[in-house]
């Protein structure tokens, strides 16, 4: 490693992202390192030890990156949640240990977890349908919130007795503020390690990626309320209705990401895309059903001076023209198999790209392979500035280390 | 073919799931033979497949009219008494299955019911299948083709060692394997030592029909 202190390092990396993002060449083309279980195979341990132990996610990241010598790195948040999954019983993941083996990454479970004439009730009063049917639906810990009695219409002394405060006394929720508390207790440790190890690594002189996540609104029902066939079906059966409850969550998306940047200190917001890519719905589907609230949401977090990246998972080139109306220089878009050139063409004065060495190329090519496919993105998208390299996912969980260090390596061997 | 039957396979490909239903329903209730009704939707799919291929369709359309599908066969398969000129126009059998520690399955669903309406006898054996049932099942059902799917990357080794069992079994002889799913490429086509892969389910129903007819 060079001699420069932490402060100059951490000032040029930060500087050579925001070049890159406000579409300024740059002195080379930035990295970003996006990790997250490729940390066991790098260290030699069990996704199970990774995921449990904050010392060993952390040491490892810290490992990695020092190595890598990246311009930002992801948090390792993602990989340590072991212990606050089992303290909530969360319920809508498999991981190392619970479901899945040792030696494989947690993984989302698809399932129905509203139902389709539950929209109404979102809609209606999206804080009661958190409390009584959602959060009990998705773990443990909450269950007895089942039982929480409803609030509002509540007045006077029957704020202060009667059926509300004696309902209270379901052994059901004290049970459950029970388990919160215990796993209140392993959210806070697990923040505490995240900022103490982000502190480090701003000292050591490395900016963190992201402060924040926040979900497109179509996603966020598709994922984690509807699954694939219920989000599919309501774009045909009931797009209005969608509609409204996208229109409903955008505005709690918006605080969130928000809150959380701002309690972070960091501006970059996360946003990975499932279900808008070109094969999920027509263009026409895209640009009246998935495209406005999303548009709103990227307008939002712009307005409030953050920057988001927006990883564009699986193809998304009829999508270029649509999704170039924002401002420029004020975002990241990652494509994950949508043609970077292409993309340049398209978006190259709107947007700073990022991406994308192949998953399958860095999984099962050689670095050779890995240093050629660099190099053509360097010289073809990284030209003028404006571009992050990155994988198209990321480092996948099973890419040989001399893989990941040749694409490190290529931005230093070629230049624009 | 009367006024009717036309509208239901209009209706049905069209996406418009209230009035099909209703209009399957009044024609099984009026004594339409429930086998006609079957082959009047399996008409409409294969328009449904076409515009999907057209690019006019997606992935909404396909799960809506599959699920019309179900729900007119659920209405009319308790009326089928004796079936005796059951279609069997199959043009080979496929076996499809998304390997073991991968649960995506829409894509490999879309092949399925592409393969399907294109004609091929078609067992899907569903998601995180392991090795060992793939085996059972190609000794059960003698496919002629294996579909595999899977998203993950680490469906790659899942995918190899699938094949590679396939392989040491002695089952491999005279069967065509081809994979497919999200990162799936020449690259891994190789790494895995499948006969094919392909980027969507179009590819699947071109694979198929190459490894069944030529062997026929
Ligand atoms: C939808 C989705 C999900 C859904 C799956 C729902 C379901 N029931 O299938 C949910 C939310 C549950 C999910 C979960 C996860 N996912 Co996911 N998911 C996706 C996503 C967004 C789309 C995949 C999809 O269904 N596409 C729709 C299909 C129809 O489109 P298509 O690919 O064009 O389909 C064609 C081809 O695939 C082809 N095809 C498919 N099979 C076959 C077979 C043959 C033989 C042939 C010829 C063709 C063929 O034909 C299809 C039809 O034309 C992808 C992103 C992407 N880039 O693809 C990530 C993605 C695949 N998921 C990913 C990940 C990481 C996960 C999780 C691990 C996340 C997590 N931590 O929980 C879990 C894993 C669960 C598991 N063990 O499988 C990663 C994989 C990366 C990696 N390194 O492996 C991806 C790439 C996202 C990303 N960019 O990170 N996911």
């Amino acid at each position: 490693m060079s001699d420069i202190t932490g402060e100059t390092r951490y000032t040029e990396k930060s500087k050579r992202i925001m070049d890159a993002v406000e579409l300024r060449p740059t002195d080379r083309v930035p990295t970003s390192f996006f990790a997250t279980f490729w940390l066991a195979k790098y260290g030699g341990v069990s996704c199970r030890d990774l995921f449990y132990d904050y010392n060993t996610s952390c040491n490892l990241m810290r490992k990695a990156v020092i190595e890598l010598d990246p311009d930002s790195y992801i948090s390792p948040f993602l990989t340590m949640l072991g212990p606050s999954l089992d303290a909530t019983g969360y319920k809508q993941l498999q991981w190392p240990g619970h479901g899945v083996s040792d030696n494989h990454s947690f993984q989302f479970l698809d399932k129905e977890y509203m139902t389709a004439d539950e929209y109404d009730d979102f809609i209606f009063d999206p804080t009661g349908f958190y409390l009584n049917k959602y959060m009990p639906r998705v773990a443990e810990a909450y269950e007895g919130f089942a039982h929480f009695p409803v609030l509002p219409g509540n007045m006077y002394v029957t704020i202060a007795s009667g059926p509300l405060v004696a309902q209270l006394a379901n052994p059901e929720i004290a049970r459950s503020f029970e388990a919160i508390q215990k796993a209140a207790q392993e959210a806070q440790s697990l923040m505490m390690k995240c900022m103490t190890f982000g502190q480090e690594m701003t000292a050591q002189g490395y900016p963190e990626s992201f402060g924040a996540v926040a979900p497109a609104p179509l996603d966020f029902f598709g994922d984690y309320f509807r699954g694939a066939k219920g989000i599919l079906t309501d774009i045909r059966r009931r797009p209005e209705k969608l509609i409204e409850a996208m229109e409903k969550v955008l505005v709690f998306l918006l605080r969130g990401a928000i809150g959380a940047a701002r309690m972070t200190g960091n501006k970059f917001v996360f946003i990975p895309i499932h279900w808008g890519p070109d094969g999920f719905m027509s263009v026409q589907q895209f640009k009246t059903l998935w495209w406005p609230t999303f548009q709103r949401l990227l307008l939002g977090l712009i307005e409030n001076d953050l920057i988001p990246v927006v990883l564009w998972e699986a193809n998304c080139t009829s999508r270029l023209e649509i999704i170039g109306d924002i401002p420029a220089g004020k975002a990241v878009y990652w494509f994950e198999h949508t043609d970077l050139v292409k993309a340049k063409e398209v978006l190259g004065k709107t947007v700073c790209l990022r991406g994308n060495v192949p998953a399958s190329l860095l999984t099962t090519g050689t670095p050779e392979q890995v240093d050629a496919e660099c190099r053509r993105l360097i010289e073809k998208v990284g030209k003028d500035g404006g571009f992050i390299l990155d994988g198209s996912i990321g480092i996948p969980d099973e890419a040989p280390v001399e893989n990941v260090r040749a694409m490190f390596q290529s931005v230093h061997k070629y230049s624009v | 073919m009367d006024e009717n039957e036309k509208r239901l396979i209009d209706l049905v490909a069209d996406m418009e799931e209230d009035d099909a239903l209703a209009l399957a329903k009044e024609l099984l209730d009026c004594g339409v033979d429930p086998l006609q009704v079957l082959a009047l939707c399996r008409e409409a799919m294969d328009i449904v497949g076409k515009r999907f291929e057209e690019g006019e369709y997606f992935l909404p359309e396909l799960i809506l009219a599959g699920e019309v599908l179900d729900q007119i066969g659920v209405m009319a398969k308790p009326l089928i008494i004796d079936s005796p000129n059951k279609p069997s126009r199959k043009l080979g059998k496929v076996l499809i299955g998304t390997v073991h520690g991968d649960l995506h399955d829409i894509g490999k669903n879309i092949v399925t019911f592409m393969l399907d309406i294109n004609g091929f006898e078609v067992k899907d054996i569903g998601i995180d299948v392991p090795v060992s049932t793939f085996l059972d099942e190609i000794q059960a059902f003698q496919p002629q083709v294996i579909c595999l799917s899977g998203f993950l990357t680490l469906a790659f080794d899942s995918m190899k060692e699938t094949i590679e069992a396939i392989e040491v079994s002695g089952l491999r002889n005279g069967l065509k394997i081809q994979i497919g799913g999200g990162q799936i490429d020449e690259t891994i086509r190789a790494y895995t030592g499948a006969d094919a892969y392909g980027l969507n389910a179009v590819d699947a129903v071109n694979f198929c029909r190459k490894s069944t007819t030529g062997g026929e």
